[in-house]
């Protein structure tokens, strides 16, 4: 399923680029129509609360601006879009979580979805009982994410949640490709056991 | 495709959490694009203050204020900026706290608060009219051949006219200090001469007593301890006192009587020189 919508991704990212190249300013609203979805998404999955989430995005965005407007032509023209953007945004997510963690506050709020923008990116004609049922269920998993240390997190979210391939998750982490397939796993592989755990617990309450 | 899992198969598979994970994309709050644009002067914001003329739309953005004009609903407000800077605009509730502090600042005479200008697209010589007329202190005026003169394009008169008729960030930029050369108060683009007067009586000036001394044919003030003499609004004039105030009809005339044209108010700017 990535693998398709990676392609597509990558033709309008290299068209985006050399526009970019071409004019700047006509050309980064469309930057920004094109990322804003997936830049909140890493940064809320990463951060877990959504005015984290939105000021980390927004950042990115600024300062992916500011750069730009110092990169001369060839050097925009070249630019992977897609991992750059991606790189800007976990470095902020990186600084905003230890910043949070010196002043004493919990590395992560486990209420990622509260608030009310946090529909699925492409809403489909559901019954109100599966709306209800799909949202708590992507509060469990978000809580889930939330509590896997942070390398595995990111590896996780760049690979499953915004659908990176491995080679492309690696570059933006900028870490060797195997390491963030070992990163990947060993992150699945906990959320398959906290899955299990939660499973378990719930059976147990029913059964009590 | 239901990605709950029954509570009771708690022998999970990797392919069920990937599924699940595929689930978490969000939609980015709407404020976020508008935010970004301003943010980088893409686009800009704009919201209303208040102002003896009544309220204002101010238009702002990273780089700086960018626009004021007078209030209208904001669907005319935003074509018409869009018309004239090419940038899209949205409505706020207020101003940023620092810059409507700044606004209130400046307007009420202190000149070293700092706001940034948003100027772009703009002839350099539109911006050269517009920042002279920066200089120029509340409660005085210049006329417009004082500008050209200091800008050094003294011909340009007429051009100095049309550059501020054009200034998008009236009030701020006090185009409404800059009057004609015969001493009349002369025209304003944000809504008309009598707007002009307005603004320049809350400034402590008297619009229709300038004009009348114009009128008679006092366009230049010296005073007698001195031998300095200043344009009729210049401090430096105001604080002569009545019985030592001597009248010119032009700078050579109060040069012929002996007395230097101040360095503060420089009359000689633009003066026309013959007697």
């Amino acid at each position: 399923m990535p693998g398709a919508e990676f392609r597509g991704l990558m033709d309008t990212d290299d068209r985006l680029a050399a526009d970019l190249a071409r004019d700047l300013d006509r050309t980064f609203d469309a930057l920004v129509l094109a990322h804003q979805d997936r830049l909140y998404t890493i940064a809320l999955r990463m951060l877990g609360d959504p005015r984290d989430a939105e000021e980390a995005a927004q950042d990115a965005l600024v300062r992916a601006y500011r750069a730009l407007a110092t990169y001369d032509q060839a050097r925009i023209r070249e630019l992977r879009v897609r991992g750059w953007l991606t790189t800007i945004v976990l470095n902020l997510c990186r600084t905003r979580s230890l910043r949070r963690a010196g002043r004493g506050a919990p590395p992560v709020s486990l209420d990622g979805d509260a608030g009310g923008q946090l529909q699925p990116s492409a809403p489909r004609k559901e019954a109100p009982a599966e709306v209800a049922e799909r949202h708590a269920e992507r509060e469990r998993w978000g809580a889930r994410l939330a509590d896997l240390p942070p390398v595995y997190r990111a590896a996780v979210v760049l690979r499953h949640v915004d659908g990176m391939s491995y080679p492309e998750a690696a570059a933006a982490l900028g870490r060797p490709e195997g390491t963030v397939k070992a990163q990947v796993h060993r992150g699945i592989a906990l959320l398959r056991t906290m899955l299990e755990a939660d499973a378990r617990h719930e059976l147990e309450e029913m059964t009590a | 495709m239901n990605h709950s899992l029954d509570p009771v198969m708690t022998d999970a598979t990797d392919a069920a959490v990937e599924t699940a994970l595929a689930d978490l994309t969000a939609t980015a709050p709407a404020g976020l694009r508008p935010k970004v644009l301003v943010e980088v002067g893409l686009a800009d914001a704009y919201a209303h203050i208040d102002s003896p003329i009544g309220p204002l739309t101010v238009a702002w953005n990273g780089r700086g204020v960018s626009e004021v004009a007078a209030a209208t609903d904001g669907g005319t407000f935003e074509a018409r900026h869009r018309a004239a800077t090419g940038r899209e605009s949205f409505a706020m509730d207020a101003l940023p706290s620092r810059l409507a502090d700044a606004i209130g600042r400046r307007l009420a005479g202190d000149r070293r608060v700092r706001i940034d200008l948003d100027l772009r697209g703009h002839s350099p010589f539109e911006q050269d009219v517009w920042h002279k007329a920066l200089e120029i202190p509340r409660g005085e005026v210049r006329p417009y051949g004082w500008i050209a003169a200091e800008i050094g394009r003294p011909r340009a008169v007429r051009a100095v006219g049309t550059a501020l008729g054009h200034n998008p960030v009236p009030l701020i930029v006090p185009c409404h200090r800059v009057v004609r050369t015969d001493g009349f108060i002369g025209q304003y683009s944000l809504g008309g001469p009598a707007n002009k007067r307005t603004i320049l009586r809350s400034e402590g000036l008297d619009p229709e007593g300038l004009e009348a001394q114009a009128a008679a044919g006092i366009r230049y003030v010296g005073s007698d301890t001195t031998n300095i003499m200043c344009l009729p609004t210049c401090r430096h004039a105001r604080r002569t006192q009545d019985v030592h105030r001597v009248a010119f009809r032009s700078v050579k005339a109060g040069i012929a009587a002996g007395y230097r044209p101040c360095k503060v108010c420089r009359p000689d700017s633009g003066a026309v020189l013959a007697a």
